[in-house]
């Protein structure tokens, strides 16, 4: 929407754009900025010390004597404060979130830098976010070479056999991640067909794409380009068709090269969309998810929003604190990574008008 | 003979499946896990739903719909199907109710065993037992000579011997998927080894010790044995590598055997297929398993016809020994009638040698989730078996300080 809105402001009158926005604008109030706010006051709380105590307990295999939460005495303490126990910055900080005082205690204890970059990538928050950071990093770039590539190519064959063309290149997007994601990790399997020939190939019968770390990253972030170039293919394609052809043709008769023509009048031309096609990739790639749920990659590869899943449903007990306090922290992450984008934007819009 | 004896049984106890059991209202409604046995248990009760409504909702997602769907008001189950781990969260929540007015009302045929007693309120009534136990390839270990291993020392032993004769790469297998799966081979592994995992009266862990060490060090070499993608093999999966002829020595749930021995898949691999009690380690004397019970538990948020209605029904399957009969194949009843039957001995020898039952303690899920993500790293061998369990042990603390057990 915000790299929309200044086009849109440029072509009709604020008044116009104000009441043409309004509806898209209270639904994003509601369904998108309310949510935030409440995440984000959850964030800020932690459950109510439990009261507990100690009773007899008997099932089938026999009694024990163990303890229980003491339900009258915790009922109380929720009816007085439904939201829990104040707790700041708390969950931020603690071990499994920003671990400022783990941080503190490396640097103090370890002799070199090398360890302590050690110590702080076990924990959780920053194992999440190297793998976070490392897939936008590679996927990112990779998916608009590869998109504009594509486009090029496809905009260079025969008319007739586009069509065909352009829906196969838009499968990868059309297929659910999860399926998609499903199918290559059943391929990559020591028995699949890509596994097996790896190990022919490497003459080792203990390789495995699953259980190595840095084969499982690979394999995803494979997978992310796969899954997200048909998104910058398209809307490349698209932007090459609106270049104009006079200084094209201008620029053969002055024997400018293929290379030289796409460097100097093609890529100028689509130059807003790369910087759209950017932003909504890197949006996305940050926000990975659903190729380490379809790899079982949970156990080598954790993401930010992995992270967050892992906090409301893995555990018996909901930690709805420590998923908000990822939630916000993932929204900033996205902001920071977006803003050198969204200042260049900024500026151009500025000095356009 | 055994159809006689069903037919038999069919004619002794026929007349009560068919009983209507009289429920003139209400409305039932059950939330359960998805397997054969359940799938039995809640048909049974539905034979006795009378006039009321009836409907449930099987699927292995139970444990993330069952809080949210118990704390609503009215609730949108009547009934919850638990185990011991998964009554935790409902006990915490305050989110179900006694049974004890039922069960003298209506409980008959229901065992006093059967009953899930805290604090001696009546919060469950259990109808099967489950356990981890090894299922063995008799004509494999024959073959070379290796008796019926009785410790996982033993497992290891004969794993190796297996692989060197070049039968088979990766002889052994449990389901070692990071999360709860392997989490729960870490907890079996550590009460065979006599650890406690909290400090007397208190929710301090107590992990990091020898005894934790050692359950690493024995998690590691059997994961060694195993196929190198085992973190990410559940139980359906080493089911299937089972049944394809890869593995001659496995971990698995008595539940699961019902599939492991039906006539699917090759009759050779069925025929040589045998279970036997759950593995010893480190010299201890009881199992490195734990114990399970299924029991039916009422929500609390929903009216006392519902309750009433929906506790006649289960309680009719959960006293019925026709059931126990026809389906004693699929799991070990805890309902009285049952006779066991080869698919059972896991559980029965799990029982008679002592097994510990999963502690049912309210910040288990806490650490039990905590152990499933940190101590991949070392089975990865990147890291000590020291630093995994002070990093579990750490990530426990964060999680229980939250969630205000320290």
């Amino acid at each position: 929407m915000g790299i929309y809105s200044p086009l849109i402001q440029n072509l009709m009158p604020n008044k116009t754009f104000f009441w043409f926005f309004l509806p898209t604008g209270l639904a994003m109030i509601l369904f998108i900025g309310l949510p935030i706010i409440s995440t984000g006051i959850q964030s800020f709380y932690a459950q109510h010390d439990q009261v507990v105590k100690e009773v007899k307990k008997c099932d089938p295999f026999g009694c024990t004597v163990s303890i229980v939460v003491d339900n009258e005495l915790t009922t109380k303490l929720r009816e007085a404060k439904p939201l829990g126990k104040f707790n700041g910055f708390g969950t931020y900080i603690d071990r499994n979130h920003l671990a400022i005082d783990e941080i503190k205690k490396f640097w103090n204890e370890t002799d070199n830098f090398g360890a302590f970059v050690d110590q702080v990538t076990n924990l959780p928050f920053y194992k999440a976010l190297i793998f976070t950071l490392t897939y936008c990093l590679f996927v990112t770039p990779n998916v608009l070479l590869l998109g504009f590539i594509i486009a090029l190519s496809l905009n260079a064959v025969a008319r007739k056999i586009r069509g065909p063309l352009i829906f196969g290149t838009i499968l990868p997007m059309i297929v659910t991640p999860l399926v998609g994601s499903l199918v290559l990790f059943w391929m990559i399997d020591s028995q699949g067909i890509i596994g097996a020939n790896i190990q022919n190939l490497m003459n080792d019968p203990y390789l495995s794409l699953k259980s190595s770390k840095t084969l499982t990253w690979i394999t995803i972030i494979i997978y992310g380009i796969w899954h997200h170039s048909p998104f910058a293919f398209v809307v490349f394609y698209a932007a090459l068709q609106t270049v104009p052809q006079e200084p094209v043709e201008a620029a053969i008769i002055d024997g400018a090269s293929r290379f030289q023509r796409i460097k100097h009048i093609v890529l100028p031309h689509i130059y807003p969309v790369v910087t759209f096609v950017a932003l909504i990739s890197l949006m996305d790639n940050f926000r990975v998810f659903e190729p380490i749920i379809g790899f079982s990659a949970e156990g080598s590869a954790q993401s930010l929003s992995w992270l967050i899943y892992d906090n409301l449903v893995n555990e018996e007990v909901i930690l709805f604190g420590s998923a908000a306090a990822t939630s916000m922290m993932t929204i900033v992450g996205i902001a920071i990574l977006l803003a050198p984008v969204l200042i260049r934007t900024w500026k151009e819009f500025k000095t356009a008008r | 003979m055994r159809k006689i004896l069903v037919t038999l049984l069919f004619l002794l106890f026929g007349t009560s499946a068919f009983a209507d059991c009289n429920i003139k209202s209400g409305s039932i409604n059950i939330l359960a896990n998805d397997f054969p046995a359940l799938r039995t248990f809640v048909e049974t009760s539905k034979q006795c739903k009378g006039s009321a409504d009836f409907k449930v909702t099987h699927s292995s997602e139970h444990n993330k719909i069952a809080v949210p769907a118990l704390t609503a008001n009215p609730s949108e189950f009547s009934a919850r199907i638990a185990a011991n781990s998964s009554i935790v969260p409902l006990m915490n929540q305050d989110l179900i109710r006694p049974l004890d007015d039922l069960v003298k009302k209506y409980g008959k045929g229901i065992q006093s065993s059967q009953l899930i007693t805290i604090d001696g309120k009546v919060m469950a009534v259990a109808f099967m037992a489950n356990t981890q136990h090894l299922y063995y390839r008799e004509d494999v270990l024959k073959d070379l000579g290796i008796a019926v291993p009785k410790t996982y020392e033993e497992v290891v032993a004969a794993s190796e011997k297996i692989r060197a004769s070049g039968k088979m790469q990766y002889p052994y297998a449990a389901a070692y998927k990071a999360g709860w799966n392997l989490a729960e081979e870490f907890v079996n592994m550590f009460i065979g080894h006599g650890g406690e995992f909290f400090k007397a009266g208190g929710a301090q862990p107590n992990i990091n010790n020898a005894k934790g060490v050692a359950t690493l060090n024995m998690l590691k070499k059997l994961s060694e044995l195993s196929n190198p993608d085992y973190l990410t093999h559940d139980s359906e999966a080493i089911k299937v590598e089972w049944e394809s002829g890869n593995v001659a020595l496995m971990t698995l749930w008595a539940s699961r055997s019902g599939t492991l021995l039906d006539d699917e898949g090759d009759p050779n691999i069925t025929k040589a297929t045998k279970l036997t009690g759950p593995a010893t380690v480190g010299g201890g004397n009881i199992p490195a398993a734990t114990l399970w019970w299924d029991g039916f538990t009422l929500a609390k948020n929903r009216s006392d016809a519902d309750a009433e209605a929906t506790f006649r029904a289960l309680a009719h399957a959960a006293s019925n020994k026709k059931m126990v009969a026809d389906a004693a194949d699929q799991a070990v009843w805890l309902v009285e009638g049952f006779v066991p039957g080869p698919k059972s001995i896991g559980v029965i020898e799990a029982v008679k040698m002592g097994a510990k039952p999963y502690p049912m303690l309210p910040q288990m899920g806490l650490m039990h989730g905590a152990l499933g993500s940190e101590i991949v790293e070392f089975l990865q061998g990147k890291e000590s078996a020291e630093q995994a369990l002070k990093d579990v042990e750490a990530a426990y603390i964060s999680k229980a300080k939250e969630q205000g057990f320290l």
